[in-house]
Order: C-alpha cells, then structure tokens, then sequence
C-alpha cells in the first residue's frame, strides 16, 4: 500500500465527504460506492448522502465543464461514479420517504438516438429529489403524451442533438396544445444545437443549456407552480 | 493553391491565396475536397479560405468565425460563398448568412451534401443508427473521434457513447483502398457494423458548379 493512500473510513466525516467530491469529480466509482456504505454504516440518513456527498460533488463537476476546465468525457466518468452510488442509495430512499420535489417524464425526440445529455439530465433531476420517467430514445409524440397522463407527470423533458430532429419538440408542443394539455405541464428542452431563441419560438417554457441549469429551472418551475396553487 | 496538411487544416485552417473574384469560406475538412473540384475543373475564378476543422468539436464557435470571415473578406471579393452546412448551428449559421446577404451551401451537414440532401434525407431514418465518417474524418479519426471522446484514455466510455449505434458508414469522396481499410478498423473499434458507400462529391460538386 502506497504510503499516502487515503483509508476512506479512518476519515472523520466532514473529511470523507470532501474526499467523496474529489473522487466523484476523478470518476472512481469504486471509491463512490464505499463512501456511500461507509457514511450509511455511520447512520446517514440516504437523502443526506445522496446530497451532501454526491449532488453536492456532481454539482462541482457540472460547473467546472461548463467553465470549460472538465471535457464531457471526465463528466461521463463522474456521471457513472454518481450513478453507482445512486444505485446503492435508491431503494433506501424509497423506504425512507425522502422529499419528492415533482415528476419528471424524459426522453429523446423521434429519429434521434443521443441519450448522453438526457441521461446526465435524468441522473441530477433524480439527484435533486424529482421521480422521473426516461422514455429512453427515438420517442414519437404519442408516446411523450401517453406517458404524461398515465404518469400524472409534472414536467416533460426533451432533448435532441441533431439539426434535423430538434423541430419535432415543436410537433409534440403543438399536439398538447391541440389536446389542451400544454398548461398542465412544465416543457424543458435541450441538446447541443439549441438556444434560447428556438425554446421560445417552439413554446417550450425554458431551453435549458445544461444539467445544471435543467435542475435549477425545474425547481423554479415547481416553486412557482406551488404558490400558484396555494394561492387559489 | 497549395493544400495545408490535416493536421494545419484542423488547428489552424488555411488562408486564401488572394486570386479570384469569388471567394469559398468554407471547414478545413472540405479543403482537399474544394481544390481538387477546383483543379478538375479549372475553377480559377474562385478562391477559398478555411475556418480550423475542429469546429467540428464546437459548432458554437462557427457563426461567429464565418462572420468575421465574412466581414474582413467581403471588399477584396464580388462574391461570398459559405461552405457549411447547418453543422449544428442549429439555424443560427443560416441565420447570420442571410443577415450579411451571403449565400451557404444547403444541408444539415456534410455527411448530407456528399450524399445529396433528398438521397440522404430519404433513408435518414432507416439510418438513424449510422455514425458517419468522410474521407477527412477517416483520416483523422483519433483527432476528431477517438481522442476527443476519450476513449484513448477510458475505452470503457465506448459504448456510452456508442451504445445506440448500429453501424458506420463510411462516405468515400475517392476510391481509396488505404481509408477503406482505416474506416473498416475504425468501426472495429467502436463495435459497429461496416458500410462503405461511394459518394464523389455529391452536392457539394453542384453547388461550387454554379458560382
């Protein structure tokens, strides 16, 4: 053993924490997932866990990529760092009760298959206590409306990396108008040749740039949704 | 004109030679495939000028260097003609050029144009699984693909990002026994099927014809 290795569970709390922010943000799954058991072993609540040690880590990592010092490889190994300590954490969270902030439905429009962005997206919403649905890729408008009604959904989540197949947020924007659904629903988008502008024009009510922004949005969104409804 | 190694043309792109009254804006990785058209068919009157192909990596920083492009250029020439495609501008590049009233090859990218946009967009669907490369991109695929996904240092990343992927094709501008092997390794190693399709020039050929 090299004589400077760090013994993660000789480390206080505060300490392994920290320590788990680093090795979330150098992509060490293996460290991740015993971090997570060791802070549970220690009576950590899981939600705590999930965001103290790890949000809190992958929070770090999403700035820095979007201050261009990490590329989205070093994002994709934090990201399945994140994920493994994620999967230790979900059934307990589930038994626990943790706060559930609302209800996402995501997914892929139609002829694409990038799911890179999506995933991140889904991974920090679930992070940030929403339940969210992956519709996975390729999704065609009924389905995107098939799962918004059978989950009772709070938001709908797109995402497109082509050109060519980011104009079918619109189809499906346009058909919840038809069906005079679209108020019922928070619409995020994203994907690498999005802006602003095309959000707007296709009456999405944010484009979001990244994972980052998606989840903050979502919360605002969610917020304002509350007041509203306590409002009258 | 004298074309610029790859690996010029994808850090640092080319400048024009000053002759000729219309001038070609156009990615690094359209160099060879511009003044080859160019020489075979005594183009004299157009020039070109290319922006660093790795753009490619950051479609963002497109539209603002076509512009600048544009704008120190214009004076010294009759006419501008933009070869990009949409190349993930997502509009915003068309936008700009209709702005500065300059015109811009049609397409979504250059997989697109070398195909021909009404063949490409035809089986676009049928190919939603296809990871494509060109003849520059065959050439210089650990600079564009391989070493910018990472997969030099975590392989394991490889089917993240390829996971949903069921095949590349390989759009041959030349008959090239060499880059059809290369293309052949490079699906090799991204774990999809190998399709090589014979393009030419497409439309790009019949764009450049009009100028």
């Amino acid at each position: 053993m090299a004589e400077d290795e760090i013994i993660l569970s000789e480390l206080d709390d505060e300490e392994l924490v920290l320590q788990m922010h680093d090795d979330l943000y150098d992509g060490l799954k293996e460290e991740i997932e015993e971090g997570v058991r060791i802070l549970l072993d220690r009576g950590w609540a899981p939600y705590d866990v999930l965001t103290k040690a790890l949000v809190a880590g992958m929070t770090i990592v999403g700035a820095d990529f979007r201050d261009g010092i990490l590329f989205v490889p070093e994002v994709l190994l934090a990201a399945n760092a994140m994920k493994a300590g994620m999967a230790i954490l979900k059934p307990l969270l589930a038994e626990t009760g943790a706060p559930k902030v609302g209800k996402m439905v995501i997914g892929t429009v139609k002829g694409d298959i990038h799911d890179i962005g999506k995933n991140l997206v889904g991974m920090m919403m679930e992070g940030a206590g929403f339940e969210v649905v992956d519709l996975g890729i390729n999704n065609p408008v009924e389905k995107y409306i098939e799962a918004l009604e059978r989950e009772d959904a709070d938001i709908l989540g797109m995402s497109a990396l082509l050109t060519t197949t980011m104009p079918y947020m619109k189809v499906v924007i346009d058909t919840m108008k038809e069906k005079g659904m679209r108020e019922d629903f928070i619409v995020l988008v994203g994907g690498a040749p999005l802006n602003e502008e095309f959000g707007k024009a296709i009456g999405a009510d944010a484009y979001c740039r990244d994972a980052a922004v998606a989840v903050q949005t979502a919360k605002d969104f969610m917020s304002r949704k509350h007041n509203k409804l306590a409002a009258g | 004109m004298t074309l610029p190694d790859d690996r010029t043309l994808t850090e640092a792109g080319m400048a024009p030679a000053e002759k000729g009254r219309i001038l070609l804006i156009a990615c690094g990785a359209l160099a060879r495939e511009i003044l080859d058209l160019k020489a075979a068919n005594g183009w004299d009157h157009l020039d070109l000028t290319c922006l660093p192909a790795n753009y490619h990596l950051w479609p963002d920083r497109i539209t603002g260097a076509v512009v600048e492009t544009v704008e120190k250029h214009r004076d010294a020439y009759d006419g501008i003609f933009v070869v990009y495609a949409d190349c993930g501008t997502g509009g915003q590049l068309f936008e700009k050029c209709k702005e500065l009233g300059v015109e811009m090859i049609a397409g979504p990218h250059c997989y697109s144009f070398f195909e021909g946009n009404s063949a490409f967009a035809e089986h676009a669907e049928e190919e939603m699984g296809a990871f494509y490369l060109t003849d520059f991109l065959v050439r210089q695929f650990d600079a564009f693909v391989w070493k910018p996904m990472g997969l030099d240092r975590y392989p394991e990343l490889r089917d993240m990002y390829f996971g949903n992927y069921d095949r590349l094709v390989y759009q041959a501008q030349t008959d090239d026994p060499a880059l059809d092997a290369k293309a052949r390794d490079c699906a090799e190693r991204l774990g999809l099927a190998y399709v090589r399709r014979f393009t030419g020039y497409g439309d790009l050929k019949t764009a450049l014809a009009r100028l």
